[in-house]
This record gives C-alpha cells, sequence and structure tokens, in this order.
C-alpha cells in the first residue's frame, strides 16, 4: 500500500462577498511511497502550494481523497476528523515554508524544541537534539539562547528550518523552503533533506529553483493552468 | 458555479478514528435565555484532554455564556455537561445539587476572567487569593498553604517578593497571573481562560500568553479559551468555534477557520481581521 494515495483531489473557494466560486485544481491522483519524493511544478497560480495545504488541511479539499498510511491504519486526509489531523501533524506529518512565527521570550533552542516535546519527549532531551540541529543548520551558538524576534531574516530561516526538521515525520511537505536561502543553509537543507529520504521520509515538494535539489527527486506532478491535468515528467 | 458549498459548516468530517481517547469536557445542546433573547441557542462543545480548544465571537455572539455554563456558574435551560474525569464520568454536571456542583467548581475547574475584580479579593493579599483555593477543601496548615500558594504563583510565572501585596496595587498583567495562580492551585482537569489578556499592553499580553502557552506544554492541561482576538487564538488554540447569535456558524482546525475559512460570517471576521 503506498504511503499516500490522493484520488480526484478538487480544490475551490468560495468567496462568498464576491459571491463566485475560485477554482484552484481539480481532479489531482497520484501515489507516494515511503522515501519518495514527488516535485510539484508549474507556473505561478496554478495551485501548486494550495495542494500542499490541502493534504496538511490547513485549507479543506472540495472533493476527492487523501487516503494516508499512518502508523494507525488507513486514514483520508481530506475527511478525518480535527483531532485525527492535529495527532498526525504532532506526529506523522511535517509542513515547512520558509517563515518563522517566533514568540516574544521564547529562546531559539526552545522554539526548536518544542515539537519533540509535543511529540512527548522531555525538554532536557528535546533540547540536546534542538543543540545539534541548530548547529548543523550553522546558527551561531551565541544566538541558542537569545529570542528569534529580534534575528535578521537568515539567521530566523536557520531556526525555522530546525523547527521544521527535527521531528521525525512520515510526510514532509516543502512550500519553496530553499526560497531566499544563503548557499551555506542551503547545503545544510539538501543535506539533512537526503538524510531524512534515506530513512524512509515522503516528501512532496514546491520549489522555485528545483535545481537545488534534483538529486533528490523521483517524479515530477506538473500542474497547468487552463484544464490543470497533470502531467509525469520524470520517472 | 454561484451558490455552492457555502454549506460545509455542518461538519463534513468523519468521526475521530485515530484519537481513541473520550474528550474530557462534553457538552451538548446547550440554550440559555435571558428574557426574550438567545443567548446561547443548541451549541455542543467538546474538548479532548491537553487540547486548547478557542471560542471566537463578536460581543452578544453568546461566547461568554457558554463559558459560564461550562464553569456551572449559570444552568442552561437545557442541555447536559459531562466531565470525563474518574470522579464525575457519567453524570451530567447540571443534574447535580448546588453544593455538589459548587464542589466541581473548586475541585476540578479553573477560571480566569477578563476582570480580575470577578476572580480576586483585591484587598486581601494575593498569596492568600490563591491559598483560599485549598480552605475551601479543608487544608488548614499554615505551611503548606503558603507553600502551595508559592508554587502556584511561581508557575504562573508572577513574582514572589510580591506575593503579600495585595491584587489592587498590582498591575493588570500580574493580576492576571494572580488570577492564573488561584485557578491553578487544585491543579484543575479544565481550565476555562475568559479574554485572558484583553486590556493589557499589547507587551505584557505577550508575556502573560507566552506563560499560558509554556503551562499548556507542561501540564497538557485542558483549556476552553474564549477571545475576540484572533491573534490570541492563533497563538493558543488548536481548534476553534466561531460563534454568532448564539449558534456555532464553523469550527476547524485553528489554521485552516483563519486561512480558509468556510461560512461566509467567519471570512469576514477573518478577513477584517488579518
Amino acid at each position: 500500500m503506498p504511503l499516500l494515495q490522493v484520488e480526484s483531489l478538487t480544490k475551490r473557494f468560495y468567496i462568498d462577498h464576491l459571491q463566485r466560486e475560485i477554482e484552484v485544481f481539480a481532479s489531482l491522483t497520484f501515489t507516494l511511497e515511503s522515501g519518495q519524493f514527488i516535485l510539484i511544478g508549474g507556473p505561478n497560480g496554478v495551485g501548486k502550494s494550495s495542494l500542499l495545504r490541502c493534504l496538511y488541511r490547513t485549507y479543506i479539499p472540495t472533493s476527492g481523497r487523501a487516503l494516508f498510511t499512518s502508523t494507525q491504519g488507513e486514514i483520508d486526509l481530506a475527511h478525518a476528523a480535527d483531532v485525527d489531523i492535529a495527532l498526525l501533524r504532532r506526529e506523522e506529518l511535517g509542513f515547512v515554508t520558509q517563515f518563522l512565527r517566533p514568540r516574544p521570550r521564547v529562546s531559539a533552542l526552545e522554539l526548536v524544541a518544542e515539537p519533540l516535546v509535543d511529540g512527548g519527549m522531555m525538554w532536557d532531551e528535546a533540547i540536546e537534539q534542538a543543540k545539534g540541529m541548530l548547529s548543523s543548520f550553522g546558527l551561531k551558538h551565541e544566538l541558542w539562547s537569545a529570542y528569534p524576534t529580534t534575528f535578521s531574516g537568515g539567521e530566523q530561516q536557520k531556526v525555522n528550518l530546525a523547527r521544521a526538521l527535527i521531528a521525525p515525520r512520515r510526510l514532509l511537505l516543502l512550500d519553496e523552503p530553499t526560497a531566499s536561502l544563503d548557499a551555506n543553509t542551503r547545503q545544510s537543507l539538501q543535506t539533512r533533506l537526503a538524510e531524512l529520504k534515506m530513512q524512509g521520509v515522503a516528501m512532496i515538494g514546491v520549489f522555485h529553483h528545483p535545481e537545488d535539489i534534483h538529486h533528490l527527486i523521483d517524479d515530477e506532478i506538473r500542474l497547468t493552468v487552463p484544464q490543470k491535468d497533470i502531467e509525469h515528467v520524470v520517472d | 458555479m454561484l451558490a455552492i458549498s457555502n454549506h460545509q459548516s455542518s461538519q463534513p468530517f468523519d468521526a475521530p478514528r485515530l484519537v481513541t481517547t473520550a474528550p474530557l469536557v462534553r457538552a451538548t445542546g446547550l440554550t440559555k435565555r435571558y428574557g426574550s433573547i438567545e443567548a446561547v441557542a443548541g451549541v455542543d462543545v467538546e474538548a479532548y484532554p491537553g487540547e486548547v480548544l478557542g471560542i471566537v465571537g463578536e460581543s452578544g455572539s453568546g461566547k461568554s455564556t457558554v463559558l459560564r455554563l461550562l464553569n456551572l456558574e449559570e444552568m442552561p435551560d437545557t442541555g447536559a455537561y459531562m466531565l470525563n474525569t474518574p470522579t464525575l464520568a457519567g453524570k451530567n454536571l447540571y443534574d447535580l445539587d448546588r453544593f455538589a456542583r459548587r464542589e466541581v467548581q473548586i475541585l476540578s475547574i479553573g477560571v480566569v476572567y477578563q476582570n480580575p475584580h470577578l476572580g480576586l479579593r483585591m484587598r486581601f493579599t494575593s498569596s492568600g487569593n490563591v491559598a483560599e483555593r485549598l480552605l475551601l477543601t479543608g487544608e488548614r496548615t499554615f505551611a503548606t498553604l503558603r507553600q502551595a500558594a508559592r508554587d502556584s504563583l511561581a508557575i504562573s510565572e508572577f513574582p514572589l517578593n510580591r506575593m503579600d501585596d495585595p491584587p489592587r496595587v498590582l498591575s493588570g498583567g500580574m493580576q492576571q497571573r494572580v488570577q492564573l495562580a488561584k485557578a491553578l492551585a487544585l491543579k484543575p482537569a479544565l481550565l476555562l481562560l475568559d479574554e485572558p489578556t484583553t486590556g493589557l499592553d499589547v507587551s505584557v499580553q505577550a508575556l502573560v500568553l507566552d506563560t499560558l502557552k509554556h503551562l499548556q506544554r507542561e501540564r497538557k492541561m485542558t483549556i476552553v479559551l474564549v477571545s475576540h482576538d484572533l491573534g490570541v487564538i492563533r497563538t493558543l488554540a488548536d481548534r476553534v468555534m466561531v460563534m454568532r447569535h448564539g449558534r456555532v456558524v464553523e469550527q476547524g482546525l485553528t489554521d485552516q477557520i483563519l486561512e480558509d475559512p468556510q461560512d461566509a460570517y467567519t471570512q469576514q471576521l477573518v478577513h477584517a481581521k488579518l
């Protein structure tokens, strides 16, 4: 059984004050295996990020199914109860963007350790792992206990990636995480993603510059504007 | 193409399958009238152990009434309310007599109000306010009371050198911390927060929110949070119920409600704030 089986997934927004529906993508069907990396390609505005958000359930799919083989059995991400989705987000599903949401008076180490603590780990152990993750993304040691609200954009990105990629996940949704990264951070990200892929983590990614991660890509799904059909380009 | 899919607020989702624990809070069919005003009109509330449930809506939406019903401060006209704790499981709390209800209120529910005057005796010491909760359970040893008050104030990140100051001489943010310490003193199963940071300076608000967030992580507490402030909801809540005119118009995961609201009213609310 594949890790994820997406069947005829469709998303439309209904905007009440405009009294109209906006079609984002329609009838997407594809499967994803553990350890597989699928790139979502296509021009701006064809719904690449929206597809990721539908799978994470930040958006509610309008129709179709997304059957996910969780460790606790198969579940349809398009129809699962909110509390089940919340559980999967704590344990199996990850979403990686380029933006950090720092909170006042919460240190970089704590921010990075939090996903582990939410998954049930003790703080001490989580903080130890967070140190390893921050150093692999090259955040200066003297900033670890500082508050990222005051960090530069580049430093925030390092914290963000460390936080997004620290906890074990079975499916990672990557929404342009390499956009505007400096060369070193991009390199650390590539290394980390390759490592996770080796461990069997499946990934679906939107990348402005797919050459950053070309060696990881197993398949590409290209969304197109008019009919929004999909074609498999790489195989 | 028009007039479709605006009805998804009637929960299109399956029943939970991965989460097998029962909700800690299960209230069904709550209604409450004040004269001709229907303040709450058929509301169900479910909160799972360790979950933060947000309730948003404008003034007059009925959200604070729901919180008072959950705090057993008021009785609904109709409805049932169960707390799934070892001692209370299976009982409709609205069927209890008022002494038994008072006991549930003291032992199992903590509350923080927007207005500290509702939750605190402003002229008693802060430590005394907190210790009072333990007095209600029959604890009489001074040292024990004082230590419990100190512990509870400490986890609420209240400055302990001021623990004997009365709340009336404290700042708004510190008064909220005293309320929080009082609410947590008996380790309640359920914490209710009614606009806990409304009216505080933005910087103080951030600190109080941070304390709440921290506590929630450490103690895996079940919280029902009422706020009109979507920023507060985004920071704290796992799930959100949107109320209007006494009814729930939509509920969902917090990021989904804020980024893909289905109901016309929620769309308006979200776009007005962001």
